[in-house]
């Protein structure tokens, strides 16, 4: 059953940057690019390095350890080391909060 | 002043190879794949840190080439006599010492922001420095991941007891290249060993193939060439200056980390910072800022030096020179030749937090 989960307020996340949120043993990131706002697994396929210390490019979120690469919009890995896309998650803003679907 | 210590508890001699029973016994214990020490740095500071710009690889590397193709063609102009010597010595040093930095920075994709600018000299770099893209992608990955642990680092330079003999061939390339073109050969008839089947993807495999033939193609051409016209110049321009030029990476390679601890989850204890010179940190690009490199890779090669001055308080001293890195480095490998448990445990500065424990296993 789907739910939607307050991960937290819009502002916490400068432009251009991912945020980690932890919840119920899960670990996601949240990324803001231009007022849209994204959501993927905390996780690097790879290694499971916790993103949200990599670096946020356009729509591409670096891995801080091998820096392989994801386009967070679509999850898409984009070349070795990361050979698995990453899980996206749908998000939206309610009263300047920021809220992910969990399936 | 570090400490020079000897670990009793460890058996030698230990199998340091991919497949053995210190990979089961690393993963086993929590030292594969684990979470590593990283020194407090806020998130808007690392930001500017990490941040890509194409301006300082592009200048270096039409620097890089510049010079390569000024010091090849006066070379060139000049064979075969003795005059000729300086120009391939520096071009020596920029094809098989250059390259190993270039093959290293572009393969992290930290060099340029553009990425196909760092695909192509990633490509380039590696064909001169006989490391196969794909192979050389995934093992220094693990590197990262595990470096300097037993049974898990397929980069450790000097295994204990360390083999003098063999890094001092390979000044001039002499074991290296020749195991490099062995294995582009083998490569090329699509085979693989069991440590590199441990780290390669099964998926990436068929790009490690495709590769090792276009370069057999490129060196049996030069081979022809110096066969068609009765000189060996071809080869001084393509594949030789892997040997005759090797020593600076290796000079600069061995102060990585080798005398340092093993088997260690804070890369403040097995990487070596150390100070050189402005022509060696251009040829080496700034790889001498190697526990900075470690703890934090994402950062470009040209932003080192400032990522230097804000994890300075939380390290051990850095050498001072090439020639303070290898007064510790020489002594200390003379010593393991008899005492293979000793190394050199480095000394925090009271403002640095303490080192992470690491987990050891249960004899």
């Amino acid at each position: 059953m789907a739910e939607w989960i307050r991960a937290c307020a819009t502002d916490d996340i400068e432009d251009e940057d991912v945020i980690r949120f932890d919840h119920a043993g899960q670990t996601f990131a949240l990324y803001r690019k231009d007022d849209q706002f994204y959501a993927t697994a905390g996780l690097c396929t790879h290694e499971k390095v916790h993103l949200a210390d990599g670096l946020v490019m356009d729509y591409v979120i670096e891995c801080p350890k091998h820096n392989g690469r994801f386009d967070y919009r679509t999850g898409a890995a984009k070349g070795a080391p990361v050979c698995i896309n990453l899980k996206t998650y749908p998000v939206k803003i309610d009263g300047g909060d920021l809220y992910i679907e969990i399936g | 002043m570090n400490e020079h210590v000897s670990n009793p508890s460890v058996h030698f001699p230990r199998d340091y190879s991919l497949t053995g029973p210190l990979n089961q016994q690393a993963v086993e214990i929590g030292l594969a794949n684990a979470e590593w020490y990283k020194t407090e740095i806020p998130r808007a500071r690392m930001k500017e840190l990490m941040k890509r710009s194409d301006g300082p690889a592009t200048r270096d590397t039409l620097l890089w080439f510049g010079l390569m193709i000024l010091t090849a063609a006066i070379g060139s102009y000049l064979w075969p006599s003795l005059w000729c010597a300086p120009f391939f010595a520096v071009y020596g040093v920029l094809y098989g010492s250059a390259s190993d930095s270039r093959w290293h920075e572009c393969g992290h994709g930290t060099a340029f922001k553009t990425p196909w600018k760092n695909d192509a000299v990633y490509q380039i770099a590696c064909f001169m420095i006989a490391r196969n893209p794909v192979v050389w992608r995934w093992s220094h990955s693990r590197h990262h991941t595990d470096t300097i642990i037993v049974g898990r680092d397929p980069e450790i330079a000097a295994m204990r007891p360390p083999d003098i003999f063999r890094l001092a061939l390979n000044l001039f390339g002499l074991i290296d290249f020749p195991v490099a073109l062995m294995a582009m050969l083998r490569y090329s008839a699509g085979l693989l060993n069991k440590d590199e089947k441990d780290y390669i993807p099964e998926s990436e495999q068929s790009k490690v193939f495709k590769v090792a033939r276009i370069w057999t193609v490129i060196y049996a051409f030069a081979v022809a060439a110096c066969f068609y016209w009765g000189t060996v110049l071809p080869l001084m321009i393509i594949g030789l200056p892997r040997l005759y030029g090797a020593w600076h990476h290796i000079v600069c390679g061995v102060t990585q980390h080798v005398g340092l601890a093993e088997d260690v989850l804070d890369h403040r204890l097995n990487c070596r910072t150390v100070y050189m010179n402005p022509f060696s940190r251009f040829i080496y690009w700034n790889m001498n800022y190697h526990v900075e490199h470690h703890m934090f890779p994402m950062v470009p090669y040209h932003a080192l030096p400032e990522l230097h001055k804000e994890m300075l308080a939380d390290c051990p001293k850095p050498y001072s020179s090439f020639a303070d890195a290898y007064s510790e480095i020489l002594p200390t490998m003379i010593k393991q030749l008899r005492d293979p448990t000793y190394f050199v445990h480095r000394e925090l500065p009271p403002t640095a937090h303490p080192f992470k424990p690491a987990p050891v296993p249960a004899h």
